[in-house]
């Protein structure tokens, strides 16, 4: 999938999402309005609560919102069923958790190969592609550990390399520096400028860290479901 | 997509031996479990079948006293005659055959070897109401019962105890006071749960009253095999030799029968019932162990339902589609369910074998009790596999990765 030279690759308009019903109703996003650009580095910035985490879940197709249109490359995600936005997400978007969500007891390369599984790859591409995005997050050597033999920052980087094995068009990352360090924190963050700016993935970032925030050329902030400021740094 | 499924079960099937380990043990020992119980329940009822069939089935055995068995109340008690043997067979309708019965214990030598042993007097059509088949040599004839012949046939446990490995055919045996020559060997009917049927030596009622007794009330006989004809009613019969005998031995209206008749249907239609209940006891107990199987199953599915429901918005969020998740869970609840059906019918086939032999019933292979322990096993293990799966398959991606 290649991006339309024209329209934006990402454009929602008026998207609210509530939880619950009646008078326990609680509305986490009220009406958000943004695009974004192919290519771009976006950190979604605000306080716990402030909605940033559910505005990911939307973009990223994990949740969907109540009301109001999303686009994906032109495509009205609002109107997908549950296995076409599976689909969308196995061809156009990559994940990257707070709490790296990588399968237990199961090795870096099956972890990074298992995105390729459901693509219907075969086994030596699979393998080879793997080792490749292994490599390029620094983890050459650790194809056969499990994530309960990695370090938080290891184990994160597997996720990445899971997430770009498939070449997605676009990275989001919530919190991903939320259960490290700050000298891993940099490693992370500076995998994720690489990625952007060798590949031209775009990235979104959700954070609450000022200075993972530093690492994007945009940034959002977004208050009681609303986003309050969107800044260009230039 | 099918293969793709499949591949990624075995692979979790591998990556989680444990869990897998403890799922098919528990399909597995519910498995075995029922099918060796009504097997080997089946197997128990069939040999006591077996054994009640080898006493005869329309055997009617008159005795004289109140009840069954006890001496001291056919103490004082008139015994019955050989005329009593006569007039029951000319008198009364429905009869096949009758055979007047003297038994005595007497000791019996042959060589170095010697016991005592239960000495049966009676007539050739003994063997036939008894049901005695012949190992070896033949029965006494109507000859040898005119003729008094010194001449026995012995059943297998007397064979073993005074001969060994010998063969006894015509051989001469010490019973009592005379001497008399081994004509027959019978087949052995084994335990029946009333003594050892085996231990018998049987020769012509004449011979055992002239030779074996001396003269005192040589015509007295302690019992009366009666066997009835097929399709006749025992109680009608009964009723009918009970007032055959209590005009003969001149009881009054007010006195009891000092006589009684055993019926052995009787006998095996009581202990055909409570075999019967024996096997629905066992079926009881199997269908409790195949239950707390499953729910060994159901335990294990439901532990792992947390790590499994993050496991399957991980697959989503990645790509997955909820339907090729539900088919790997499907296809891995299959596969375990199977495995441990499979290894459950292996292992039971071993245990019916082995425990057949040691509590020496026949083990009949009972395919239909296989297929219905496999099949509930199959059934428990896919329902509790993949309801949990399906349920985590239906949420949001995020709320299955969320799941505490």
């Amino acid at each position: 999938m290649t991006t339309p030279e024209s329209g934006p690759l990402i454009e929602l308009h008026g998207v609210t999402k509530t939880y619950g019903l009646g008078d326990a109703a609680f509305q986490a996003l009220k009406g958000i309005n943004l695009t974004v650009q192919s290519g771009e580095f976006v950190a979604i910035m605000g306080v716990s609560g402030s909605g940033k985490s559910t505005l990911m879940n939307v973009l990223g197709c994990l949740d969907t919102a109540t009301a109001g249109t999303y686009q994906y490359q032109g495509i009205a995600v609002e109107e997908l069923d549950a296995n076409e936005r599976s689909l969308l997400r196995r061809y156009a978007l990559g994940f990257v958790f707070q709490g790296f969500n990588l399968l237990a007891r199961t090795s870096s390369l099956d972890n990074v190969e298992l995105p390729l599984l459901y693509r219907g790859v075969s086994r030596k591409e699979r393998h080879e592609r793997a080792v490749a995005a292994l490599t390029s997050v620094g983890l050459p050597t650790k194809l056969r550990s499990t994530p309960a033999e990695l370090s938080g920052g290891q184990q994160q980087r597997v996720a990445i390399a899971r997430a770009i094995v498939t070449e997605p068009s676009t990275l989001f990352a919530d919190e991903p520096t939320g259960n490290l360090d700050s000298v891993t924190t940099g490693d992370v963050m500076q995998l994720l400028t690489r990625l952007n700016q060798d590949r031209g993935i775009t990235v979104l970032v959700v954070t609450h860290d000022d200075h993972v925030a530093t690492f994007a050329r945009r940034t959002v902030v977004i208050k009681d479901g609303l986003i309050e400021s969107d800044l260009v740094r230039t | 997509m099918i293969w793709n499924a499949l591949a990624i079960a075995v692979r979790e099937i591998g990556r989680n031996l444990t869990r897998a380990f403890l799922t098919v043990l528990g399909i597995f020992i519910g498995v075995a479990a029922i099918i060796t119980m009504v097997t080997l329940g089946q197997g128990a009822t069939l040999a006591v079948k077996a054994q009640i069939s080898s006493l005869g089935n329309n055997l009617l055995t008159l005795r004289p006293g109140a009840g069954f068995g006890s001496r001291a109340s056919s103490a004082g008690v008139p015994h019955f005659t050989e005329k009593d043997a006569l007039s029951i067979e000319e008198q009364i309708a429905g009869i096949a055959s009758v055979a007047p019965v003297r038994t005595a214990m007497l000791s019996t030598i042959y060589l170095q070897n010697a016991r005592a042993s239960s000495v049966t007097g009676t007539t050739p059509v003994y063997f036939q109401i008894n049901k005695w088949n012949l190992a070896d040599g033949r029965f006494f004839n109507d000859a040898d019962l005119r003729s008094g012949s010194a001449v026995c046939v012995i059943g297998n446990t007397v064979r073993t105890e005074l001969f060994g490995i010998e063969n006894p055919i015509g051989a001469k045996i010490r019973i009592g006071k005379a001497s008399c020559e081994v004509i027959g060997l019978l087949v052995a009917k084994g335990q029946a749960g009333m003594g050892d049927q085996d231990d018998t030596i049987v020769m012509p009622l004449s011979a055992l009253q002239r030779r074996m007794i001396g003269k005192t009330s040589s015509h007295d006989i302690s019992q009366i095999s009666i066997s009835a004809q097929d399709g006749t009613d025992s109680s009608a019969l009964i009723t009918e030799i009970t007032s055959l005998m209590r005009q003969r031995r001149n009881l009054q209206r007010n006195q009891d029968n000092n006589f009684n008749i055993f019926d052995t249907r009787q006998i095996a239609e009581t202990l055909g019932s409570t075999t019967q209940l024996m096997t629905m006891l066992l079926a009881a107990v199997a269908g409790v162990s195949l239950l707390v199987g499953g729910i060994g199953i159901m335990n294990i599915m439901l532990v792992s339902v947390t790590e499994r429901t993050r496991e399957i918005g991980i697959r989503l969020a990645i790509g997955a589609t909820a339907s090729e998740v539900l088919l790997q869970f499907l296809v891995e609840a299959v596969t375990l369910s199977c495995v441990g059906g499979l290894v459950g019918m292996i292992l039971a086939f071993g245990l019916c074998a082995g425990l057949a032999r040691i509590i020496q019933v026949p083990f009949n292979f009972n395919l239909q009790i296989n297929l219905v322990a496999f099949l509930f096993a199959a059934v428990v293990g896919v329902v509790f596999g993949y309801t949990p799966a399906r349920r985590a398959a239906r949420l949001n991606p995020i709320d299955a990765l969320r799941h505490e």
